[in-house]
């Protein structure tokens, strides 16, 4: 099976699982520590790609929340993230997944154009946020919104649906991005 | 003896303005932290000597005491041509460094090597052919010598400033020269260096960095040494997963097998080993275009496209071995990067088959 759906597995018991897909292993593995010291009353656990489709044989939780990171440095990492999009499927873009841009702050490195990832989010409808991984401040406050994420998504928030979320995180500020 | 009221004045005649001039810059060079460490291994003035100097005042006062302690002990030209190769021992990576690889005719015979008369060899063909040149000697280990050469013309007395320095190692074909300005010395270099080290052949390898002792570990295959064997008594596993071997057991790794395969792949490639150290490589491609689209202008173009390319770096070959790793490119790497250290080479010339 090489499509991850939503609501293909049972849910553990107050456990919520977030996938991070990018190519950038260090950054990935520094934003799950960061996660992990969040204060939580769900149990977290954090599962960490390089691209999609995962492994087929290995016995995994379901996945609550995907975030796809990319590195604005490295075309590379865009194309990777563009490639292991097909290997969702469709319903998990209810909410469920969400683009993670890093390396804005240095322009100089950037090979990736801002738009190029607004317009990706865009076409798959989801959430897109930039934090610079690699500052540690920025990184924590990343983790604390992704963990507040997770759990709305893994459905521990009473009244509140990643759905609901979507809509809430919708940007109204291009207008004319919806011509796209 | 009766000292002279104005006996500096007096006694700083004996010494050559220039030399003089050449001892006061070559000494400002040297920064004040290694001052001792250089003069204690130039030999020249004697720890007593040194002891009548007040190594804490300012330093163009100290190079003043200096100079005027050389000029009584009376220093002399190759004296300081001996400072300024010990200087640039210090300083090694100041300077670019080609390789130049020697070679004899196939099946002649190899006397012992020896090191006085290869000198001797080597001042007599460069006076021969140009009368104006200071020709200085240091040897040091591994049989080696290093000789620094200031050049002249005919007319003119040798450049002390712009001198040529040469690293030979007598048990070996190789030879390290600091690249300079003046091209038109080099087959005089040559020459010399190859008749009076016996040898037939001299030919520029593309191999070039600041740093000498790279150069050499690439050259001599030192650099595949692994002197750490504490590494191996770790699993693969933990190492490979690279920073946290106490990693949370709540973050999981999907891409483990692959991640290990990239481990593996680089570690055979690049070895536990620390890697020479080259700032770049160069790629000079004369290619024609292919295109998968068998359109366009440029697949229709006959002649060979060129291009350069330069990858560069603190440290090329350490970049290279992280870049798969860190999940900027794929493993295994072009055999064009990977075969720097084996083949000797960062000058590249490519071209069509």
């Amino acid at each position: 099976m090489s499509v991850l759906r939503p609501l293909d597995k049972l849910p553990g018991l107050n456990t919520a699982t977030i996938l991070l897909v990018g190519t950038d292993d260090v950054l990935l593995q520094q934003l799950a520590g960061s996660m992990l010291k969040e204060d939580c009353a769900s149990e977290l656990k954090v599962h960490l790609a390089k691209s999609l489709p995962l492994p087929s044989n290995v016995n995994r939780p379901r996945i609550d929340l995907i975030v796809f990171v990319v590195n604005l440095h490295s075309q590379h990492s865009l194309r990777n993230v563009e490639e292991s999009l097909h290997h969702v499927d469709a319903s998990f873009f209810l909410g469920k997944v969400s683009f993670l841009a890093t390396g804005a702050g240095q322009e100089s490195h950037c090979s990736v154009h801002r738009n190029t990832v607004v317009k990706l989010a865009h076409t798959y409808r989801s959430p897109l946020l930039f934090c610079d991984l690699e500052v540690e401040g920025f990184r924590t406050t990343m983790a604390q919104r992704l963990v507040r994420m997770l759990q709305i998504c893994a459905g521990h928030v009473p009244g509140v649906s990643a759905l609901n979320l979507l809509s809430l995180l919708r940007s109204t500020e291009n207008p004319s991005l919806e011509d796209l | 003896m009766r000292r002279d009221p104005a006996g500096d004045v007096g006694r700083s005649q004996e010494m050559d303005e220039t030399v003089a001039e050449f001892f006061r810059r070559t000494i400002l060079k040297i920064p004040i932290t290694e001052m001792m460490t250089v003069l204690k291994a130039w030999d020249f003035l004697s720890e007593n000597h040194l002891q009548t100097v007040n190594f804490r005042q300012r330093k163009e006062s100290l190079v003043q005491d200096l100079v005027l302690l050389c000029e009584e002990k009376r220093a002399s030209l190759n004296d300081a041509a001996l400072l300024d190769i010990i200087y640039t021992q210090f300083h090694r990576h100041q300077k670019v460094w080609d390789v130049f690889q020697m070679s004899r005719r196939p099946g002649e015979d190899i006397d012992l090597f020896d090191m006085e008369q290869f000198k001797s060899s080597f001042k007599k063909i460069l006076q021969r052919a140009l009368k104006n040149v200071t020709v200085s000697f240091r040897d040091t280990e591994e049989n080696a010598v290093w000789i620094r050469i200031a050049w002249g013309t005919q007319y003119r007395k040798p450049n002390q400033y712009k001198p040529v320095y040469v690293v030979y190692y007598s048990q070996t074909p190789y030879a390290f020269v600091a690249s300079s300005l003046l091209k038109s010395n080099l087959p005089l270099l040559g020459q010399a260096l190859t008749v009076a080290s016996k040898h037939h052949q001299i030919v520029k390898m593309d191999l070039r960095s600041r740093y000498l002792d790279s150069l050499k570990a690439i050259v001599f295959k030192q650099y595949n040494q692994n002197f750490e064997t504490h590494n191996s008594t770790t699993p693969l596993q933990e190492r490979s997963l690279g920073l946290d071997i106490n990693m949370d057991s709540r973050i999981i790794h999907e891409n483990r097998v692959e991640k290990e395969r990239i481990q593996r792949v680089t570690q055979e490639i690049f070895g536990d080993y620390p890697q020479p150290r080259l700032e770049f490589a160069q790629y000079k491609l004369e290619t024609k275009f292919k295109s998968d689209l068998n359109r366009g202008i440029l697949a229709e173009r006959e002649e060979p496209l060129r291009c350069l390319v330069k990858f560069s770096s603190p440290h090329l070959l350490e970049a290279l071995k992280s870049l798969a790793p860190a999940g900027i490119a794929d493993a295994p790497l072009s055999p064009l990067l990977t075969c720097i250290p084996n083949k000797g080479m960062n000058y590249f010339k490519i071209r069509d088959k």
